[in-house]
């Protein structure tokens, strides 16, 4: 073999080593989580473990309802903030916009990206938890959690709507404006149902991202373990609960944090396959027209 | 509702969607700007945080933190995360292996950071006895990021146009020596970009490193001792000292960064663009 042989096929072995990596991390992820969350879920029994409604480390008792709970309601409270906003948005982008508003609009969105989520924290913290403190309670609430968290999630409902709202095929568009439908009537009544399966993709990787935030949310949540009875009431996220103990946690009560972790991996492996799915969906159905 | 009332509501929400979004952009950033760059100077840049519950002092070994982090996680991440960009845009065939490193490629991009942090927590600060030290985040760092290098390398090169390879493949050129000479050469505006997109992700994540860092606030001197990013910085500053000043004058630093990050990123794709197009 001359030489060039041996370095094309070395250069290619290495690249696949380097493409396995990801593989071999996501495994590794999985098994550590697991690994160090098993003698919890051992200890304490899978059902108790999430439904049980007491958290309480000195005494031995993990339920992670409460988080569970948390994080829900503040992904719900989010999401219905951010629904219409990001998909009035996406419309303005894909349809209304001229080429220059949208050359300032999606710098903005990127920008909105990148602001750390402590800096989130730090502005909801200022401006959001003393407001919500003036309709009642201590202010640390879902709701403050949820005003934060739709700033942080509509960049993701803005893009991916604004994609699949651009990928519906043209013809769509003159043959509805053809038949005499206003602008709105054929973005309601054909672009908007015909993107469907890529709105639903964009709202459910808003959501993943909502569930996995971290330090906004422990900034303006409270962090205290109740299950909150009002959108006032201050609660606690399965990120929160993580990120608050890990440092100091030992025995049962370590392990039964990297259980929540465990349940975490597990809801946002859920709603990705959901999102891949939509948007497979989406694109087949645009190739079949 | 005539259809003409209908449109007239429907431009009103519509428009009502873009204004809130810039809103939200523009009160963050010009609020944390305005609350934080009176408390600025280059004394505060360059000043060490004494480590008290007041927060006095400045940000000096925050930025050292950030910078070493940068340093560190960025030549670990490299080799790998182009690689596997090269082996997908080049290599990959439509089989099963490629598919099982795609499924993992998204499903990495979704983990939460949080995520990460205990399995680099578990691994790296406990199992592996880094402890917590730059270089326990920086590997934590280096699997949140792969993801997002590979993506970017991936589209990067296969944005190069098919008749660069057929031009080199033509002239007697082995596959390396084509993609070495040829195709990365005219990729690397993208991959670039790539590389300044992950460094911003290493200047905004918190979570991940709050658990495998440690915080501590004096000057790094190894990859094994403790440290704090920015972000961190201004995490402890906000919940643990309550010093909300210089919270702020943290987040402006913050600020400032990502915007320039941003438009670095829009600048050099934008010529690359032009480049490839005009090419």
């Amino acid at each position: 073999m001359t030489s060039h042989v041996i370095i094309d096929r070395t250069a290619k072995y290495v690249t696949i080593i380097c493409a396995s990596a990801s593989f071999v991390i996501l495994g590794a992820i999985f098994v550590f989580t697991l690994r160090e969350g098993l003698p919890a879920f051992q200890a304490i029994g899978v059902i108790d473990f999430l439904f049980g409604t007491e958290w309480r480390p000195g005494q031995e008792m993990f339920g992670i309802l409460p988080m569970i709970l948390g994080s829900l309601l503040v992904t719900l409270g989010a999401m219905i903030l951010a629904i219409p906003i990001g998909i009035a948005c996406a419309i303005l982008l894909a349809e209304v916009a001229s080429y220059r508003m949208r050359q300032i609009f999606r710098p903005a969105v990127e920008l909105l990206v990148g602001i750390p989520s402590v800096v989130y924290g730090l502005v909801g913290l200022m401006l959001i938890v003393p407001a919500v403190r003036q309709i009642g309670g201590t202010g640390f609430s879902i709701l403050a959690a949820s005003i934060v968290l739709m700033a942080m999630v509509l960049p993701t409902v803005i893009s991916i709507s604004e994609d699949s709202l651009r990928a519906v095929p043209r013809g769509y568009k003159e043959a509805a404006l053809a038949m005499g439908s206003t602008d709105w009537q054929w973005i309601w009544h054909v672009q908007l149902p015909a993107a469907r399966s890529g709105i639903v993709a964009g709202i459910v990787l808003g959501m993943g991202r909502a569930i996995g935030e971290t330090m906004a949310m422990i900034m303006v949540i409270g962090n205290s373990v109740v299950i909150p009875d009002s959108i006032l009431s201050s609660a606690r996220t399965l990120t929160g609960n993580i990120a608050v103990e890990i440092m100091y946690a030992a025995g049962i009560h370590r392990s039964a944090l990297f259980s929540t972790g465990v349940i975490l991996f597990l809801i946002i492996l859920a709603l990705n396959t959901v999102a891949t799915f939509a948007l497979k969906r989406g694109l087949k159905a645009h190739h079949v027209a | 509702m005539s259809p003409k009332t209908v449109q007239k509501i429907a431009n009103v929400f519509v428009w009502g969607g873009g204004v809130i979004t810039i809103a939200i952009l523009l009160g963050i950033i010009l609020y944390v700007l305005i609350q934080g760059v009176p408390s600025l100077s280059l004394e505060f840049l360059i000043t060490p945080p004494k480590g008290g519950l007041g927060g006095e002092g400045g940000i000096s070994t925050a930025i050292v933190g950030t910078l070493y982090l940068l340093g560190v996680t960025l030549a670990i991440l490299l080799v790998p995360g182009i690689g596997a960009g090269i082996y997908l845009a080049e290599y990959a065939r439509d089989n099963r292996f490629t598919r099982i490193i795609r499924y993992a490629v998204e499903t990495l991009a979704g983990v939460p950071s949080i995520v990460f942090g205990l399995f680099g927590f578990a691994l790296f600060v406990t199992s592996l006895h880094f402890n917590f030290s730059i270089l326990s985040g920086a590997l934590t760092l280096v699997c949140l990021l792969l993801p997002t290098l590979i993506r970017t390398t991936e589209e990067a090169v296969r944005t190069v146009p098919r008749s660069y390879r057929e031009g080199a493949l033509a002239m007697g050129a082995s596959k390396w020596q084509t993609i070495r000479h040829v195709v990365l050469p005219a990729a690397m505006p993208g991959i670039i970009t790539g590389i300044i997109l992950c460094a911003g992700r290493i200047v905004e994540e918190t979570a991940c490193l709050y658990v495998t860092m440690g915080g501590s606030s004096a000057m790094p001197t190894s990859l094994f001792s403790g440290g704090r990013t920015l972000s961190l910085h201004l995490f402890y500053l906000a919940m643990e000292t309550r010093a909300f000043d210089k919270a702020m004058a943290t987040g402006a630093v913050l600020i400032i960064i990502i915007i320039s990050v941003n438009a670095l990123t829009n600048w050099l794709s934008q010529r690359y663009q032009r480049k490839i197009r005009g090419g």
